[in-house]
């Protein structure tokens, strides 16, 4: 027997755009994805310089966030009550690969602690978690398809279990230069239902 | 509140390939550590528990026709084989599957592997283990850092919880590559010699493999031995850094409040702690500070990477189900690899096996990403030895 | 030696990630790690490799590290005093 929740916001990356709740927030086509989410962390005034030192699927996690949480209004001087629970296809493999490329030539023999740090997927949560303060539960999956049926249950199961005041959810994908995030807030109180059809809908927006 | 148990289990490691064995060599100090000097696999020696690939190999193919299959996939196939015919669980769509690991086959991402690259991303390895053993329903892969192996466990407890699953089979695994070693390496984390938690002289973490299974159910009927109950589990990130942990071990008390408010006990009926501790200077003292600040530092306590060394991935399950056999054994296994304590908090370690009558123990893990997990358990059977 | 220091900012501020950051914002004196430049435990790991790969010369106590890495000052002093390459 499960409560109603209700999803209060969503954030899309992709195809160079970023939305919020479907309206357009920035836009620049023509762009590889490194070059697209540096320029889009300048102009929407992200102000948070740790952002250069993250990988890639780190950048474009908090980027979302920064989104997504400006316009819920969460404050970062404070604790936030807020579970994340994250996902995607291909885990951390884009800094994997470097990784493993600093490893391949015994000659030039020098592996990298801050890209080695990156190589795993739920690094991203983290850098999330410093940046608002979520002193709370985190999860990451890995699923061959974003998966809304997933989320939603277990979300679900956090806030009828009293885990957590509200649930960020997402899909944060990069794989070379296909990548991909859609994030979006579960609430207690709010009017839009927390159902997979509002899910899937607000990803295929 | 459903009541959720910790049931059949099995562990693939280099000191057995079942949970008795394993267990039996603990009881007895023995270590799986050595030190390997292997300069295909690493440029300078470590010290690592690593599994036998001919002992592997023979048990695997008493399992299945030699396919192509990866090291890790036999490590795990191996293991959940096990326990899936332990408990004769037919695998319907009310049966769930979950792996967790932090770097699955990742091995195949270097130039000499003769896997695809296709075969390294973590749903392939979910596919594979579903497939082999006809699960109805796709594998939840979890890949959340060193916490994974305890969190895979909490993941199917709200499952079945929320009525999705009566069943959950969990898997964990991860193997020991060069990926793994220079990227340690790389933190200046990796000690040479067999690593020594909360003692003074630690100089850091070995890496092990390991795979360990366990079945998650909500029947209390026809339970293992060893069965425990989940009391509470709690998971609090540290917010504080993305590889150090928290200097107050601020995420991992709240954890552990969290999982002692939602198990219902005074912090006086925990038996034993089965922790993390690493053997960095860092990670083993943040732990002593959060033992003490939740008032625990009388609590027998150990480490059990003097066994294996860190085996990542698989490390929360591999140490949940030895805390499982110690509950019933009624015995507190040493944390090998103490000398004179290096902590600035007291804690109680472990020194030497003995006796004590056990009912409630409490695992921790903690994790890069300013990950925690705290999760207390329960013995099921009073009359146990 | 001035060459060096200006080598060493340069390679910071490129190995490091500080984007945002320009040569000239760095001083020589300035105090790189904690409240300075706010550098951290992995920058400090990182400066260590940068050590090794390009100067040819090997740390194994991140403590030691830290000392030789207190301003670009003091960095450029060590490094000419101890570099192989």
């Amino acid at each position: 027997m499960n409560s109603n929740y209700y999803i209060s916001s969503f954030c899309s990356i992709k195809n160079n755009t970023i939305s919020l709740n479907g309206s357009m927030v920035y836009s620049n086509e023509n762009m590889e994805f490194l070059e697209f989410i540096k320029a889009a962390y300048k102009s929407l005034d992200t102000n948070y310089p740790k952002f250069f030192k993250m990988d890639g699927l780190s950048k474009l996690a908090i980027l979302a966030a920064h989104v997504l949480f400006k316009n819920e209004n969460i404050n970062q001087d404070k604790d936030n009550d807020i579970a994340v629970v994250f996902s995607n296809k291909s885990s951390s493999i884009d800094t994997d690969r470097k990784h493993q490329k600093s490893i391949e030539n015994k000659d030039d023999y020098y592996p990298s602690p801050a890209i080695f740090v990156y190589t795993l997927p739920n690094i991203c949560i983290g850098e999330i978690s410093i940046k608002y303060k979520l002193f709370s539960e985190n999860s990451f999956f890995i699923f061959e398809n974003f998966s809304a049926q997933h989320l939603l249950d277990y979300a679900n199961s956090l806030l009828s279990a009293g885990k957590t005041e509200k649930v960020l959810c997402g899909w944060v994908e990069l794989d070379g230069n296909q990548y991909e995030a859609y994030l979006y807030l579960v609430t207690k109180i709010g009017t839009i239902l927390h159902s997979k059809e509002n899910i899937i809908k607000f990803y295929n927006t | 509140m459903t009541e959720v148990y910790l049931s059949y289990n099995n562990i693939v490691s280099s000191l057995g390939f079942d949970s008795e064995t394993v267990v039996s060599n603990i009881h007895n100090e023995i270590s799986g550590l050595q030190l390997i000097d292997d300069k295909e696999m690493f440029f300078k020696s470590f010290c690592s528990s690593i599994i036998n690939q001919k002992e592997l190999n023979n048990s695997f193919t008493s399992i299945a026709v030699e396919g192509n299959f990866t090291r890790l996939e036999m490590m795990m196939i191996t293991s959940l084989n096990s326990v899936i015919q332990d408990t004769k669980i037919p695998l319907t769509k009310n049966v769930g599957l979950i792996i967790s690991t932090t770097k699955g086959n990742i091995d195949i991402l270097d130039k000499n592997s003769k896997f695809l690259e296709e075969r390294a991303y973590l749903g392939s390895l979910g596919k594979v283990i579903k497939d082999f053993f006809k699960f109805k329903n796709d594998a939840i892969v979890v890949s959340n850092a060193c916490v994974s192996g305890v969190l895979a466990v909490t993941i199917a407890k709200r499952y079945i919880t929320q009525g999705i699953y009566d069943n959950v089979f969990v898997v964990s695994g991860d193997i020991v590559t060069e990926f793994i070693l220079s990227g340690f390496n790389s933190f200046q984390a990796l000690s040479s010699e067999p690593c020594k938690p909360y003692s003074k002289n630690r100089t850091g973490i070995n890496i092990g493999e390991v795979a360990a299974s366990v079945l998650v159910t909500k029947n209390d009927t026809n339970l293992a031995k060893e069965a425990v109950a989940i009391l509470g589990d709690g998971s609090c990130n540290d917010a504080n850094h993305i590889s150090g942990p928290s200097r107050t071990g601020e995420g991992l008390v709240r954890s552990v409040k969290l999982a002692q408010k939602e198990a219902n006990i005074s912090f006086d009926n925990i038996d034993y702690i089965s922790a993390h501790g690493t053997g960095t200077p860092f990670n083993d003292e943040m732990e002593a500070i959060a033992i003490n600040r939740l008032g625990l530092q009388n609590v027998p306590i150990n480490s059990l990477k003097g066994y294996f060394g860190h085996t990542l991935g698989a490390s929360g399950l591999l140490e949940t189900i030895v805390g499982m056999h110690s509950l019933y054994n009624n015995t507190l296994y040493s944390s090998l690899g103490f000398e004179e304590i290096g902590v600035s908090q007291p804690i109680n370690v472990i020194t030497k096996t003995i006796t004590k009558k056990l009912n409630i123990f409490l695992k921790t893990a903690s994790g890069f990403g300013g990950s925690n997990m705290a999760v207390i358990f329960k013995k099921i059977n009073m009359t146990s030895k | 030696m001035k060459t060096l220091k200006q080598e060493l900012k340069e390679n910071i501020i490129e190995q490091l990630n500080l984007e945002d950051l320009a040569i000239e914002d760095i001083n020589d004196d300035d105090i790189l790690f904690g409240d300075g430049l706010g550098l951290d435990s992995i920058d400090g790991l990182e400066l260590i490799v940068m050590l090794d790969k390009n100067y040819g010369i090997k740390l194994t106590d991140p403590k030691e590290g830290r000392a030789i890495f207190e301003s670009i000052e003091v960095m450029a002093k060590y490094i000419s005093e101890n570099r192989t390459k």
